[in-house]
């Protein structure tokens, strides 16, 4: 069968672009597709940024004088569906997922690699689709979760684009999970078992399983909210008779999941990167595995802890709070794994693990801040005010993007065969670090006194701390500056890497960095001790 | 597609065979099936909380006679039986009772529609009459949509398995098997949505 095509590719070779250009072409390698997610993912980083940017700079002062109401509005809620959609959501998954797993599991590709690549395509042109509704007839203006009837009552174009850009980002999810889940489970080199597998892939199962059980059911709400908005039908329009918290049961049961799509593929990175630099096996990882698994039965029971002010009847409050608590369980458990892996290690002090204890540390304090917004009588108090907006952003910066930061340091010697500056990733977590502290801490405080998240305006009390808070925006918009330059520099004439550089012994590191196309000259390699590091330390 | 793809992926389609992975394209589809069923669940959910907590109000029309959907009901059963005879003469090699059975199940899908049309058409409701009609054209709009792209894909494989020359064989099944497999899913849905809707 190989033989046939063979003369075909000869003549075809010197059309694959060589070098960075590969990254910009159509490419079914799934370490181009990896990095293609990556670098895509990045733009759309920056792009967020400016809006969050504009945001605070609107919020340093009471009154809204930096823009209209409205465009506040808009600009709030493109921040957040790209900083979800287009930033984290493929970042964490598709970029990692797609650069890693298939070396985790001893593959030479994803199991369906067409499919891969269709699910990247997807997402620029959504993403530029959501950014261009702003200068038709403005953006969307409800915010990253729609709910009706803002969202049938704003302005009709920027919220119908709005929905189908989403819902082609949420197809590119569900193709990548089916992906996933196939070439973690089907394409196991053989000999290799499921409890030998690094971490990072049971944590991409898990995620997988929540998308492929979750983003469904958004994408059918959004049809439906879609209907209410051009054809007039009164799904969650109360004036027609609708219902709008059926809208929000539904969009809740893809989003609280959606929490944890953002943040278990990082659980996974983290797994794989203190064992590394602190040279000890991951501490527990048949339970980690557990807490995975719970963590992803416990998030699909979870969502109406979003709507404890939605009319919630007791009985529902009483079962959601529960199931909420429960959920801090598994992960409380991966905290102290983590801990306990790092206890008594030769830890080296680098960006890769600066980043993974910043995530730590965030991610221990969104996490508690969680479980009190899950119990009833503090929610009705916080709900909807800075406090939930500090807790998330704890999660999902000071958790997701930690450790994407982390993830970069660790695994750019792989892909580029170079290394980072150090002193340039120091800066620039420390620059990080303290900026997005300033920048969320201080949000607790507004959110227990009463300020509401969501408005352009408030009330001149609170004026100091959210100046507070922009000043942080600003040291942690600063802070991309030396992560570019050190990237520019680094790709341009870093030193040399080595195949190996920290000495470890999962499989993407077992070849040549960076990797050949078929990842391995030769068989795979058979590693059924990912994590046996530290011999030398114990005997 | 690029070249160096393209060898890539055809040596790894060779050392897939040879480090003994089953095919797993099944499996991928079933995923997906799981997948697009959450997306009824989703639809079925919002209509059964309607019906616990948005009563009708007063004056508007919701009625749904049992008959036509009765007939398509045993339409599609028998459907998901002629499919299957379909499979199992192409895996006797009789490539042409599979297509005569392909066409077959075709015919009753096309009938299907019709019928689904000819429902709504007498129907003493429209889309945006009330909170059920909505919900009621939503749910079987989107089933049919299913069945409309099922009955294409019967007739593209019915094209396929022709005995001179067809792509599909009992060497490879795998198309056949795959919308089958998707056939039986959407008669699946059918069934709930059924009791659901109807009946309920
Ligand atoms: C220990 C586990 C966690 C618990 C108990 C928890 C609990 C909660 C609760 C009760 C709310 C609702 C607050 C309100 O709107 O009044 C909330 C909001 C939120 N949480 Fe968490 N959470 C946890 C972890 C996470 C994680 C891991 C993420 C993301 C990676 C996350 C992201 C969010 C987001 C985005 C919102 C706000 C949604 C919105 O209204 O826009 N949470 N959380
Ligand atoms: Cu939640």
């Amino acid at each position: 069968m190989t033989i046939s095509i063979e003369p075909e590719n000869k003549k075809q070779e010197s059309i694959q672009p060589k070098g960075w250009l590969k990254y910009f072409s159509f490419s079914l390698d799934h370490k181009v597709i990896g990095i293609q997610y990556l670098i895509c993912g990045f733009v759309f980083y920056l792009v967020g940024g400016t809006l969050a940017s504009a945001i605070r700079i609107e919020l340093a002062s009471p009154m809204s004088d930096f823009m209209p109401r409205d465009v506040y509005n808009q600009v709030l809620t493109l921040h957040g569906t790209i900083m979800i959609f287009l930033w984290i959501v493929p970042v964490v998954n598709g970029a990692f997922g797609n650069y890693l797993i298939p070396f985790y599991v001893g593959a030479r590709d994803m199991a369906f690699p067409r499919l891969n690549a269709v699910a990247f395509w997807l997402i620029p042109p959504s993403g530029l689709m959501l950014i261009f509704s702003y200068f038709i007839d403005g953006a969307a203006q409800a915010g990253w979760t729609a709910y009706p009837p803002l969202s049938i009552t704003t302005p009709q174009s920027g919220q119908i684009i709005w929905i189908l850009s989403v819902l082609l980002l949420g197809g590119s999810s569900i193709f990548g999970g089916i992906n996933f889940i196939a070439t973690i489970l089907k394409l196991r080199r053989p000999g290799l078992k499921l409890m030998q597998l690094p971490m990072y892939c049971w944590a991409m199962l898990g995620t997988s399983i929540l998308v492929v059980l979750s983003t469904p059911v958004l994408a059918g709400t959004l049809i439906l909210l879609s209907f209410d908005i051009v054809a007039n039908t009164g799904f969650f329009n109360p004036v027609l008779g609708g219902n709008v918290v059926v809208y929000q049961h539904l969009f809740w049961f893809y989003s609280h999941p959606a929490v944890y799509i953002m943040v278990l593929p990082a659980f996974g990175l983290v797994s794989e990167i203190l064992p590394i630099h602190c040279r000890k096996p991951l501490f527990g990882y048949s339970t980690m595995v557990f807490s995975i698994m719970g963590i992803v039965v416990l998030g699909l029971v979870v969502w109406a802890h979003h709507m404890f002010t939605s009319g919630t009847p007791p009985w529902m409050r009483l079962f959601f709070t529960i199931a909420t608590a429960f959920i801090a369980v598994p992960t409380g458990i991966k905290f102290f794994n983590w801990v306990a892996t790092m206890w008594g290690g030769r830890i080296s002090i680098n960006s890769a693990i600066l980043f993974s204890c910043g995530f730590i540390i965030n991610f221990v304090f969104g996490g508690i801040t969680g479980v009190a917004l899950a119990q009833v009588p503090f929610d009705i108090h916080v709900h909807d005010t800075y406090f939930v907006v500090a807790h998330f952003h704890y999660i999902v910066y000071g958790g997701s993007v930690f450790v994407i930061f982390s993830s970069i340091y660790h695994w750019f010697p792989k892909v580029t065969g170079k290394l980072l500056n150090e002193k340039l990733g120091i800066l620039h977590f420390v620059i990080t670090f303290v900026g997005f502290n300033l920048c969320f801490a201080p949000q607790h405080w507004l959110g227990l006194n009463g300020m509401p998240r969501r408005v352009a305006e408030y009330d001149p009390q609170f004026q100091f701390v959210n100046q507070i808070s922009s000043v942080g925006a600003l040291l942690m918009a600063i802070s991309t500056i030396p992560f570019l330059v050190n990237i520019f520099i680094s790709i341009a004439k870093g030193k040399k890497a080595g195949d190996n550089p920290w000495n470890a012994l999962t499989p993407e590191w077992l070849t040549s960095s960076p990797p050949p196309v078929e990842n391995w000259e030769g068989e795979a390699p058979l590693v059924k001790e990912p994590y046996g590091y530290g011999e030398s330390i114990t005997n | 597609m690029t070249s160096l793809d393209t060898s890539k992926e055809l040596n790894k389609k060779d050392k897939g065979i040879e480090e003994g992975h089953e095919d797993f394209r099944l499996f991928g589809l079933i995923t997906f099936l799981i997948a697009d069923g959450m997306t009824f669940a989703g639809f079925f959910a919002a209509y059964l909380t309607y019906k616990a907590v948005n009563p009708l109000p007063d004056g508007a029309i919701y009625e749904l006679e049992l008959p036509i959907p009765t007939l398509n009901t045993i339409l599609l059963l028998i459907s998901s039986a002629t499919f299957h005879k379909a499979s199992k003469s192409l895996l006797n090699k009789k490539n042409n009772d599979s297509q005569r059975w392909l066409l077959f199940t075709a015919l009753l899908g096309i009938i299907f529609l019709v019928c689904q049309l000819f429902e709504y058409f007498n129907l003493p409701f429209s889309l945006t009459d009330n909170l059920f009609a909505s919900t009621f054209y939503a749910l079987t709009g989107f089933h049919g949509l299913h069945v409309t792209l099922g009955t294409l894909m019967i007739l593209i494989i019915s094209w396929q398995v022709r005995s001179n020359g067809g792509r599909l064989s009992h060497l490879n099944m795998f198309p056949l098997e795959a919308v089958e497999l998707y056939w039986h899913f959407v008669d699946g849905i059918w069934v709930i949505l059924f009791i659901i809707l109807y009946l309920l």
